[in-house]
Formats: structure tokens, sequence, C-alpha cells
């Protein structure tokens, strides 16, 4: 059967290792846009949709375990996803209701675009990726997921199994700029996470670089520089400019038909600003 | 891939044989189905003429593969329908009155998208129902027919109710 449904992660694997020249299909919104192009040819599908454990969203201490069938139209309404606010946040931006309706975090994972808009949001906060291969359970932190532009450590027989996302108190945001609000590919995105327990900053790029990126010095340097209370935190407006050029350091774009380095600097820049803004006062 | 499969359309089923494995769903309901409600536009997700439900859910038909298809309910354009040929459904009705229908290519996929919306939510805001249509591209009318023919479905599905 050249389209495979299986009801199980195990059945899906053996699918995958029987048939090497399998694609997984998840939410079609990046693989059908290839093959109606006529740029990708099938050989075999293994249709993931249907496998329960894939679409199970659960909180497993402090981290919210979201399975890679879940859509972006769960993932911003979920009231489990929406302990991760940024992620709802991001979700919501994605595409058109029609697209959210379908794609799926692990399918915004497995195609590993520097501009898939989950990906700042679980950088930002040090997510971790579950996969399942012939040789068992495996997982990656997010940081070392993506290895350049649609690449990442998935092999062939591999499935993203779920993303598990930390829980944290304290103010989340998620900036996108693009040419429209909606059915847009990020020219440059921003997520941020404060985490108020560990006194601690994260922030993950989009469409900035080869994969989604990471601003650690920034992020070091802005938790230290900050006033810390319990229930929020405080920064100078010299230091929120200061976070805003040391974030944009991290940056690495090209110019590209979407726009060009400089403005995507430039983007980064405000877009650091201003979500640091949001987060404290 | 020989094999032939069935998809449920409407209520009913349709064997479909001799497909290749990568044809989208769109493709075999308007070219091996005969179900031409729902358009072909940019065949990449990205202006919603297509709009379709799958098991209730409003997707895009272009970014379906139909073999994987097999085991949904599939409503188009022509299931909404209701009763004899030519009957128009309440969302249609409004279009046609409000004159939000101009070449009417996106007019479907609006159609599919407005009682998706409407079905979820009854009474939406205005940001609800930009935010509800912002997947489905009108190249004619500016949507403010569109918005206005909206309103309008609303208020007879609470005049009806009411």
């Amino acid at each position: 059967m050249p389209v495979i449904v299986p009801e199980s992660v195990e059945s899906a694997l053996a699918a995958l290792a029987a048939f090497p020249d399998a694609t997984v299909l998840a939410g079609g919104t990046d693989l059908m846009v290839e093959v109606n192009d006529g740029r990708r040819s099938l050989a075999r599908v293994v249709a993931v949709g249907r496998v329960p454990e894939l679409a199970d969203i659960r909180v497993d201490d402090a981290t919210v375990v979201i399975g890679a069938a879940t859509t972006f139209a769960r993932l911003e309404l979920d009231p489990v996803a929406r302990l991760v606010p940024a992620l709802a946040l991001a979700a919501r931006t994605v595409g058109s209701p029609q697209i959210r309706n379908a794609a799926t975090i692990g399918g915004n994972l497995a195609t590993a675009s520097p501009a898939g808009d989950a990906l700042p949001v679980l950088v930002a906060l040090g997510a971790s990726v579950e996969i399942a291969g012939m040789y068992g359970r495996r997982l990656i932190p997010i940081a070392e997921f993506f290895t350049g532009p649609k690449r990442s450590v998935l092999e062939v027989g591999d499935l993203v199994v779920a993303v598990r996302v930390p829980i944290r108190r304290g103010p989340q945001d998620y900036l996108k700029v693009g040419v429209r609000n909606a059915m847009v590919i990020a020219v440059a995105s921003l997520a941020i996470a404060v985490d108020l327990d560990r006194q601690r900053v994260g922030i993950g790029l989009g469409s900035v670089g080869p994969t989604a990126l990471d601003a650690p010095e920034a992020c070091s340097w802005v938790a230290a520089r900050a006033r810390w209370r319990g229930d929020g935190v405080e920064v100078t407006d010299d230091d929120v400019v200061e976070f805003g050029e040391r974030v944009t350091d991290a940056a690495r774009p090209i110019d590209d038909h979407r726009g060009t380095a400089q403005y995507r600097r430039h983007a980064v820049g405000v877009m650091a600003r201003r979500a640091l803004r949001r987060c404290t006062g | 891939m020989s094999e032939m499969y069935v998809l449920r359309v409407n209520g009913d089923e349709h064997g479909v044989a001799d497909a290749w494995l990568g044809e989208s769903l769109l493709y075999v309901l308007r070219e091996r189905l005969g179900f031409p409600g729902a358009k072909a536009g940019c065949e990449q997700g990205e202006c919603g003429s297509c709009s379709v439900f799958v098991d209730t859910t409003l997707v895009c038909a272009c970014l379906v593969l139909a073999a994987a298809a097999v085991d949904s309910e599939i409503t188009t354009l022509e299931g909404l329908q209701p009763g004899e040929r030519g009957a128009v459904t309440d969302v249609q009705r409004a279009f046609v009155e409000t004159g939000a229908v101009q070449c009417g290519f996106c007019t479907p996929g609006l159609i599919m998208a407005v009682h998706a919306l409407l079905d979820a939510d009854p009474e939406p805001t205005d940001l609800a129902v930009r935010e509800a249509i912002s997947g489905n591209l009108c190249r004619c009318t500016g949507y403010g027919r569109i918005l206005e023919a909206v309103e309008v479905a609303v208020d007879a599905r609470r005049g009806a109710v009411g």
C-alpha cells in the first residue's frame, strides 16, 4: 500500500524501517507545496496523523509534552498548551485558519525552516525534541536539533514524537515581522521568555540565520543587569537599548527575496527592545 | 499507484482508480470526481480558494494528500447546499444580497470559511471575522462587501433562531 496509516509509534517506525524511501506526512502544509510544485516525488507515504500518542498534550513534571501531530490551531487554544503563552502566540501567527488546522509542531521541527514560527519559542525556552528511531528513543536539546537551513539531526527512519517545553513562571512574548498580519512567512521573528524563579531571560530568533538562533550573551548580560522581584523584573531604558544591540549581534541574517540582512538586523533590534519592555516594568 | 481507494465526499463513497500517489485532494475532487466547487488557485495554501471540510475541519484541499484522506468525511461546497439543485445556503444568499461576489473565483472558498466561522462562533467580533477569512484572498472586492455579507448572515441566523 503506497500510503501507510499507522496507529502507533511502533508501527510507524516499522513502516519507516521497512521502506527507507517512505516520506513522513503530518499536516502536509510544507510537503504538499513541494509535491504540487513538482519539486518532490513520493514513492510511499507514512501518514502519522492518526497515531494517538502523537496527538497527546500533557504536563509532566513542570514540562508540557506536546505530541508531534498537534496542530497550531490546537496550540492556540488548548489550556495545557497555553501554559507556554509564547507558543500560543506564535501558533496564532502561523499561516491562516486553514493552515493552522492542518500544520503541526512536529512538521515545523522536521521541516527545520529558519522561518518556522514555533522554533524561536522552543529555543527561548530551551525545549527538547523527543525522537523515536530504529535504535529506540532519544531526547535532543533544541540547540542541537538543527544542523542548517531545512536540516536537522533527523535520520532516515526517525520520527519526531513530541517536543518537551519547560513551564516557566514569568512573562513571554512572540513578535513577527512580515508584509501583512496573516498568511505570512516571517522576515524576522523573536520569542522572549522570562523565568522569574531562575532569574533568567531566554531569546529565540527566527529567519535571521541558517536555523532558529539563541542569543546567550545578550540574555545572561540582561539577567545580570536586571532588578529581580518575586513577581516581576525591571530594567533601565539604557539597558533596553543595549539589549537590543546585543541581541542584534547574535543574528546572522542574509539577503533574500523576503528582505535584506540590513533590514533583518534592524528588525531584530526593534523586536528585542519591544519584547523586553513588554516583559519588564 | 494502481490500487483503488475510496473517498467519502458529501456523504457518498467515490472510488478513485489509477491515481498518482502525489495527487492532492483538490485535484481528485475536481478532475476525477467532478466536484468543481473547490477552485484551484495557488496550489500552495496561500489563497484559500480550495477550502473544504475534512472531518468538519476547514483546510486547503490542495495541501491534503488525497490517498491519505480515505477514512475522513470530506465536505465540499456542493455538500453544503440544501435540498434540490440550485438551492443556496444562508451564507451564499448573504453574499448575493450584498454584492460580495465579483469574478467569483474566491467565493466558494470564502463561503466555506464563513460557514466554518459561524458554526463555531455565531456572534463573531469584527476581528474574529477578519481573522477567519484571512486565508482567503479576494482580488476584486476589497473585502468590504464580504465583511458586510458576514454581518447579513449573522443577522439572518439570529433572526432564524430568535
